[in-house]
């Protein structure tokens, strides 16, 4: 068919290698103490991860405009699910609720 | 119409309301991406709840991720990324017209590591799970501090787990319904968009389990 970008083997062999060592990296990194840079390093080489697969084994690097469309735009729809949501809930204790709004039940009484 | 496309239409390769065999390829590609435009909110709105409850209750948290092996995760991890490079082979097996077989040997192998990976999860580690008593609603009796937010990390774990094995399940199905297809003789370096569009699907469960791996084993650091 013509357009079809056809990928060499060498390619999905090498980015198979790097995906296998990241997973190993990120594994590894696990026992390495780094306080909150846990979190942020083992979702940073998920990240990467993904962009390997999406690349080059889902052929979004040879894709066209409208497919370039529909990802971005689900990626973008998850990012604001998250980023608003996270907004609320991780700001609430920031500003203190005022005295006369009455007796106040806060996030972490509930709890 | 053109004379193509019309031998296209009647040799059944081609529906008749595409142009070409490459509108139609397009067409397919662009209908899964986006299904999985869907289920990046569907899982994502999971994600998003794990997330909030995580920030909520992180010692619970952090002693449930404990109690999980990361060595099987980790096993599990490698097996999915080698099924996606046999996916991947078997899509490109066909899109430069290998002989049947090929394709078909390596729609079998993915299949088997998609197999490899269940057995993994349900055999060893959710029945282990069970064991130890782990199991929210079944059998749930962990009686060190936090237990109720352990209990909740849990139900999570389960959630999402039993959603992306789901998924995979349902994966291998279509590869077993590929594999008939291609012994019949149907992909063609012309005609591959099924194999194509499963394979989006197959790598797309991959991605998931990629990011479902460091939230529930390794955040926070072991």
């Amino acid at each position: 068919m013509q357009g079809q970008h056809i990928v060499p083997v060498r390619i999905y062999v090498t980015v198979f290698a790097a995906l296998i060592a990241l997973a190993a990296l990120t594994t590894g990194l696990a026992y390495v103490h780094m306080g909150i840079w846990n979190t942020v390093v083992a979702l940073a080489i998920a990240i990467a991860k993904m962009l390997l697969v999406a690349l080059f084994f889902m052929h979004m690097r040879y894709d066209k405009g409208l497919t370039r469309v529909v990802i971005i735009a689900g990626l973008m729809w998850l990012t604001i699910m998250i980023v608003l949501t996270a907004s609320d809930e991780f700001t609430r204790h920031w500003s203190p609720i005022p005295s006369n709004w009455g007796p106040a039940i806060s996030m972490q009484q509930k709890q | 119409m053109s004379e193509t496309a019309a031998t296209n239409v009647h040799a059944g390769v081609l529906e008749e309301q595409f142009e070409s065999l490459q509108t139609q390829h397009e067409a397919r590609k662009l209908g899964m991406w986006i299904f999985l435009a869907t289920e990046v909110m569907f899982f994502g709105g999971v994600f998003t709840c794990y997330t909030l409850y995580r920030e909520m209750y992180l010692p619970g948290f952090e002693q449930g991720s404990h109690l999980l092996e990361v060595t099987w995760g980790a096993l599990n991890t490698g097996v999915l990324i080698l099924s996606s490079l046999t996916m991947a082979l078997a899509v490109r097996s066909a899109q430069v017209g290998l002989r049947k077989l090929i394709t078909i040997g390596l729609l079998l192998m993915t299949m088997l590591l998609g197999v490899a990976f269940l057995a993994i999860k349900f055999i060893l580690e959710w029945h282990h799970d069970y064991v130890e008593h782990l199991v929210p609603g079944i059998n749930f009796s962990y009686t060190g501090p936090y237990s109720a937010h352990v209990q909740l990390f849990f139900c999570f774990y389960f959630f999402l787990t039993g959603l992306h094995a789901l998924h995979l399940i349902i994966g291998i199905g279509i590869l077993a319904v590929l594999c008939v297809m291609a012994w019949r003789g149907r992909f063609s370096p012309q005609y591959y968009s099924s194999l194509e569009v499963a394979g989006l699907y197959w790598h797309f469960v991959d991605i998931i389990w990629i990011f479902l791996f460091p939230l529930l084993y390794l955040i926070g650091g072991r």
